[in-house]
């Protein structure tokens, strides 16, 4: 070590800002990804908390993550903390877009006053990651993030790998620092070619984990049910939180996505618990851990709410984070046949980079899944698996939880694996027969867990018309069990599901539907000459009419 | 500047020996000369800012916090971040906004010159006034283009958010230099660095002021349109 000279409380405060200035610095990154604007206060007093006397908010899954990536260490040289943004489509297609790097290097300004200094030219560097985050391409890209992909992030510590950024990407860099102990260097590598489309795959290495939301669906009632921002963490829930991270050499690695409050997609950590085999059809396995959460009705937002599914809260772990719909009284079951034919396999474990072991996904909404083996994203086939399984030496049991996609109520066309046949649903004698299902991906109706407290649970069965009360959605709105609330049976021989439930989709006019309509328009066409002739023969008669009205 | 007298900046000469000069040049519409000034100030104030010092026994001091926050420029396809503080952003933009008046009421070329300075106060002793030394000089010199129809309008909004994006990046990476910087003052001596007439933040004491061009003639635009016109022939 080249620090003899360094007095070892300037030692101790130099490893301290950079530790410090690496999480500010994952934080500075992935905020400026999450897809919106980003507003913090000056404060004329100093409150001794903000480090580096910028005011940079803390997202408390960022930091635990970056501190499980960096497991203790610093950057040194050969050893770069990295945070990776990349883009996934809608269909599954992913694409790294840039890597950010926090190095060191050797060359050592032994002259440098630590406390002071460094201390300022760090934070120097982190106003200059603020203003260099806004002026790469990712940066637009992530505004607009939410209907068509979403934007993940992947922070690793070891290799600097700039494979996945395709060819000729260019390099930005933000800024140095020298220390006593190297120079700190932070830089960016983004890819320039940004023509990619749909039809290209990306295979990923290390493998991916977890699932991506592959629906996108404008939330079709603003007002029915409240969301939650994505980096919420269910407020209430989260000091408990974070359990020791594992000391592995091969720490894991994480992902999250980024995305816009409105929403919300959850990464999967390692499961810590056991769990009982799950009953599976139709199923899209995903490593699971703690809580689970409803999501939005007919969206691919995700509302974010800690209800405790019976798993055993002892062996919970990290807090939620899944996506699909549980039901409350079997949490690793979902509602509702599905495929016949059982679980399809899980893959083999696939090869991993050396650094980056895992990444974290975000979940889809709807039942889709992926394999972490293959490269293709086709929906509905495909399962995924904790990776970390075979690789991590974890003495935890890694919880598969199997999903179910439910298909909606109302839908009379069988969905790929799912048949009409086998569906169990409540108003199958009201599906219409002329819905076309939406990409053929219906969304999982969040469960009936009355024992819950999410409101948006509370908002499904507070009026049951949560949702449905527009007819035109059926295909992505499944009403797992109707429950109105207010309604009694007393009064009317026909309580108010029943009613409801009746009257729910009357069908549809004669005249609107499309052949009638096609119909008649063309008989209207035929008839036109003959009713020209007539009302001309009557002539007077009209004008007589028109005089009286005179 | 309070010592109108002394403190010379473009016009004038005299800049310290380690004065650093940068200069900036945009082309840009009418419309988007505001924007494109308040960007380019922002970055470099907010650089240039720190926290609200405050002084304790001891001549130690603690410094508060800056917050930050995004903008979005509605003419160009650009944003950026500038420090958390209304009264800075009103004094840029008022400075910015008597630019823009200048340059389109000087006539049809429009072109012109904002000037951002850094300075120190070095108190004389009687009768010698003080002395403003010039430590860092930002030139943004803009060309405004005029342009005929709503296609073109649009190029020209993505062209001068990239042109913009290059600059960030030009302007960080002289911050980067870890060039000279005043000291950091006593107490007594904190009113010769910084502004500290603000309530949030603490910028280093500046000065903007800024230049019309005259007419050099049409060259410029003519090249500017037809770099579009070739963009649009593509």
């Amino acid at each position: 070590a080249m620090d003899t000279d360094l007095s070892s409380q300037d030692r101790k405060d130099l490893d301290k800002f950079i530790k410090f200035f690496a999480l500010k610095t994952v934080q500075v990154i992935v905020q400026a990804r999450l897809g919106e604007k980003i507003c913090t206060r000056s404060s004329s007093s100093p409150t001794g908390s903000d480090w580096f006397n910028l005011a940079i908010k803390d997202i408390p899954e960022v930091t635990h993550e970056a501190k499980k990536a960096l497991a203790g260490q610093l950057p040194t040289v050969g050893r770069s903390m990295c945070v990776e943004i990349s883009l996934k489509t809608s269909e599954g297609d992913s694409m790294e877009l840039e890597i950010w790097c926090l190095e060191m290097n050797e060359k050592c300004d032994k002259e440098i006053k630590v406390s002071y200094t460094v201390y300022n030219r760090l934070s120097l560097l982190l106003k200059s990651l603020l203003s260099i985050t806004r002026v790469t391409p990712a940066y637009r890209l992530s505004r607009k993030q939410g209907h068509e992909y979403v934007i993940l992030y992947r922070i690793y510590f070891g290799e600097v790998q700039l494979s996945g950024l395709g060819e000729g990407f260019q390099t930005v860099r933000v800024g140095t620092v020298g220390t006593p102990v190297g120079t700190i260097t932070l830089s960016c590598a983004y890819r320039i070619n940004l023509a990619f489309m749909s039809t290209r795959q990306f295979e990923r290495t290390p493998p991916i984990m977890g699932i991506i939301i592959d629906h996108f669906v404008d939330r079709p009632y603003p007002s029915s049910s409240p969301m939650h921002p994505c980096n919420y963490r269910a407020g209430e829930d989260n000091a408990a939180v974070y359990p020791s991270v594992e000391d592995s050499q091969e720490v894991c690695t994480t992902s999250f996505s980024t995305s816009p409050p409105s929403q919300c997609v959850f990464t999967v950590t390692k499961a810590h618990f056991q769990t009982p085999s799950p009953v599976v059809t139709d199923t899209l396995k995903v490593p699971v851990m703690g809580l689970a959460f409803s999501h939005q009705l007919s969206s691919s937002r995700l509302s974010y709410q800690p209800a405790a599914l019976g798993v055993g809260s002892a062996d919970m772990g990290y807090p939620v984070l899944f996506a699909g719909g549980l039901n409350a009284a079997h949490p690793h079951q979902l509602l509702g046949p599905g495929k016949e034919g059982g679980v399809p396999p899980a893959p083999s474990q696939p090869a991993h980079g050396t650094q980056a072991d895992q990444e974290r996904m975000c979940i889809p909404l709807d039942g889709v899944h992926y394999s972490a083996a293959t490269p293709s994203s086709s929906e509905d086939t495909e399962t995924v698996s904790n990776s970390s399984e075979g690789k991590c030496s974890s003495p935890h049991d890694l919880l598969e939880t199997i999903f179910i996609r439910k298909v909606g109520a109302f839908v009379s066309k069988p969905v790929n694996q799912v048949t009409m046949a086998n569906l169990d649903i409540p108003f199958a004698m009201f599906a219409p027969k002329n819905v076309e299902l939406e990409d053929n991906d219906p969304m999982v109706n969040p469960p009936d867990s009355p024992g819950t407290e999410s409101p948006l649970q509370g908002s499904l069965h507070s009026e049951g018309s949560s949702g449905s009360s527009t007819g035109n959605t059926h295909d992505d709105f499944v009403m797992i069990d109707f429950k109105p609330a207010f309604s009694k049976d007393d009064i009317l021989p026909m309580d108010l599901g029943t009613f409801y439930r009746e009257f729910q989709n009357p069908p549809q006019l004669s005249s609107l539907s499309i052949d009638i309509g096609a119909q008649s328009m063309a008989e209207d066409l035929d008839s036109l000459p003959e009713k020209l002739a007539v009302h001309e023969k009557n002539v007077k008669e009209f004008d007589a009419f028109v005089e009286t009205l005179q | 500047c309070p010592c109108r007298t002394c403190c010379r900046g473009p016009r004038g000469a005299a800049p310290a020996m380690n004065c650093r000069a940068e200069v900036l040049e945009v082309s840009v519409e009418g419309r988007q000369v505001e924007e494109a000034m308040l960007a380019v100030l922002h970055t470099i104030l907010l650089h240039r800012s720190t926290g609200k010092f405050h002084y304790k026994k001891e001549g130690t001091y603690s410094i508060g916090t800056v917050g930050t926050q995004d903008v979005d420029c509605d003419f160009i396809d650009f944003a950026y971040v500038r420090v958390s503080s209304d009264e800075l952003d009103r004094a840029l933009r008022k400075a910015v906004g008597e630019f823009k008046d200048a340059l389109r009421s000087s006539g049809s070329d429009g072109m012109g010159q904002i000037s951002l300075e850094f300075y120190q106060k070095k108190k004389s002793r009687w009768p010698f006034s003080d002395e403003c030394i010039l430590w860092e000089l930002w030139t943004i010199k803009v060309n405004v283009v005029n342009l005929a129809n709503e296609q073109e309008r649009q190029i020209c909004r993505e062209k001068v958010g990239e042109k913009l994006c290059e600059k960030i990046i030009n302007i960080v990476e002289v911050m980067n230099r870890h060039e000279y910087l005043p000291k950091m003052p006593t107490q007594s001596e904190v009113d010769n660095v910084f502004d500290t007439s603000l309530k949030d933040v603490q910028p280093y004491l500046y000065k903007i002021s800024y230049q019309i061009t005259d007419s050099l003639g049409t060259s410029v635009t003519t090249t500017m349109r037809r770099l579009i016109k070739d963009t649009l022939a593509l």
